[in-house]
């Protein structure tokens, strides 16, 4: 067993990895290095609950009564990890501090794209990851319209909660089908409609050439000659992995940090492993044993997953891990949860199907691949979600999945609110 | 131990669901509906795993008085 081990990134992945750690009885130390300096909180009502006001900060931090004592875990925040030495096992720290480390977890997530250098230093222009863009961001609602670029899963509930807050909001996609890069075609045109009957004003095959100050205003201006006016201009043009603080580490990296069905880092070249190192969260590109694809995954379920089979390999190495889980994500849009499990872009069909379930419409998207559930989308429909995702777990085929569904809506009692 | 919910905080991600069926579902509303509310020593790790996936902290087990 591990006498240190090192955690380097404090959010959702790197928290849940050390309270993990203590509830499975592990006795050595435990060092938190963490970029921000807030404590820990969670991320996904950032574009959400916390933007819309109806959650205090308080109530998003990730850590339990007795903060950092509770877990008996060092917490280093304000402290960026820069590089580590794989064969010594250190890991240099931004103050100048060097850790010696058993086991290290890296859990450094990802960060938001820019369309250019210095973009975001524009006091108008942000991107959603921390805390602090969402303060600035609820604060900037009522300043006059705002333009969301790229309509992705965040600027997508950006765009919600902003017009909610009661701005005016156009929504720019390089593509001709908004959401459709996730969904595909038909189910990304269920996305759109639901952004349009709210008010969002969504312009689409809209590539962004330029951003730029003008007095007051900040003027988006695209290659096909048009000029969008906002008084806050919002990013959602996705995200790159913290991964190059590992650069010339030895480790095998590329659009995220390979590791294998238990986390443990694969070494770059032919070495098998760096002995002792572990990634986790939006960082990770993770094999699936079955298919011997990697797959990196920005969604919070798969964080909390992989932090606790980092936690047990740390315990126990030569434990097996645990097969992969369904993906799953969920999403809040203009009070619609939109909720996902698997991987729409691995299937061949889709087909869409309208429900009444307890007097309110309903719609599940039931993605196929060889007749059997690759994926499903549903709009307001928790329950079949679920059902959705012990489905894709055993591989059922599609037809099943469909009468399961109907058999739900029948059931269901009239909703009460 | 038994399992208590706050229907206040649930917000439909069924995580805990999707760990352990045998305790927790969900409603047409899309709310958590705590299906069994004992939970026996050979069943407190699934459930246990199942409380801590819950993104809001909306469900967790407290001693039977
Ligand atoms: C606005 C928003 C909304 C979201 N909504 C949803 C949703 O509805 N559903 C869903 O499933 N997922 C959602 N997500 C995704 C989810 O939040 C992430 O999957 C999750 O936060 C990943 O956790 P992580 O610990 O891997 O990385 P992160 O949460 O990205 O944290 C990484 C941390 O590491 C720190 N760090 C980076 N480099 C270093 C370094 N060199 N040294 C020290 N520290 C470092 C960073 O500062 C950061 O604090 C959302 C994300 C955002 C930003
Ligand atoms: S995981 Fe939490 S939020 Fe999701 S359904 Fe269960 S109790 Fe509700």
């Amino acid at each position: 067993m591990s006498d240190h081990v090192v955690i380097v990134g404090a959010s959702v992945g790197g928290v849940r990895t050390a309270q993990e750690l203590r509830r499975l009885g592990f006795e050595g130390d435990v060092t938190v290095v963490g970029e921000e300096s807030e404590q820990p909180y969670d991320k996904p009502p950032l574009s959400k609950q916390l933007l819309l006001g109806t959650q205090t900060e308080e109530e998003i931090s990730l850590l339990g009564d007795g903060g950092w004592e509770a877990i008996n875990t060092r917490a280093k925040l304000g402290t960026r990890a820069e590089s580590i030495d794989i064969d010594s096992m250190v890991v240099s720290l931004s103050d100048g501090d060097e850790l010696d480390y058993d086991a290290l977890v890296i859990a450094t997530g990802v960060r938001p794209r820019s369309l250019a250098p210095g973009l975001t230093d524009l006091d108008s222009v942000y991107t959603v990851r921390e805390m602090r863009d969402s303060r600035a961001l609820a604060a900037r609602a009522a300043l006059g319209p705002v333009v969301v670029v790229g309509a992705g899963f965040i600027g997508a509930e950006v765009a919600s909660s902003l017009r909610n807050l009661g701005a005016e909001v156009t929504m720019t996609e390089a593509l001709a089908s908004p959401f459709a890069r996730v969904f595909g075609r038909e189910v990304g045109g269920l996305v759109t409609d639901l952004h349009r009957s709210n008010g969002v004003d969504l312009v689409t095959q809209a590539s962004v050439n330029a951003i730029e100050k003008s007095g007051d205003q900040t003027l988006v201006r695209l290659v096909d000659g048009r000029v969008l006016e906002a008084a806050t201009v919002v990013l959602g043009i996705g995200a790159t992995p913290n991964s190059e603080w590992l650069e010339n580490s030895g480790l095998k990296i590329g659009d995220g940090v390979f590791v294998d069905a238990g986390c443990a880092v694969l070494a770059s070249g032919f070495g098998p492993h760096a002995e002792g190192v572990y990634a986790i969260g939006d960082v990770a590109r993770q094999v699936d044993p079955g298919t011997n694809k990697h797959y990196r995954v920005e969604h919070w379920t798969n964080a909390v997953e992989q932090a606790h089979v980092v936690a047990r390999q740390i315990v126990d190495p030569v434990a097996t891990p645990e097969p992969l889980k369904a993906p799953y994500f969920w999403s809040d849009q203009f009070g619609t949860k939109i909720q996902m499990v698997g991987r729409p872009h691995e299937s061949t069909s889709v087909s869409l199907h309208h429900f009444e379930a307890g007097g309110i419409e309903r719609t599940a998207a039931l993605y196929a691949y060889e007749g059997r559930l690759a994926a499903a989308v549903t709009f307001g429909w928790p329950r079949a979600i679920a059902a959705c995702r012990s489905a894709w777990r055993t591989g059922t085929p599609v037809a099943e999945v469909l009468t399961k569904l109907r058999d739900l809506a029948d059931r269901a009692k009239p909703v009460s609110a | 131990m038994r399992v208590a919910s706050d229907l206040a905080k649930c917000q439909g991600y069924g995580n805990c669901v999707a760990i352990d069926e045998r305790h927790f579902d969900l409603d047409d509303d899309g709310l958590v509906v705590v299906r069994e509310e004992h939970v026996t020593q050979e069943e407190r790790d699934t459930a246990d795993e199942a409380i801590r996936s819950c993104p809001v902290a909306a469900i967790w087990l407290e001693d039977v008085r």
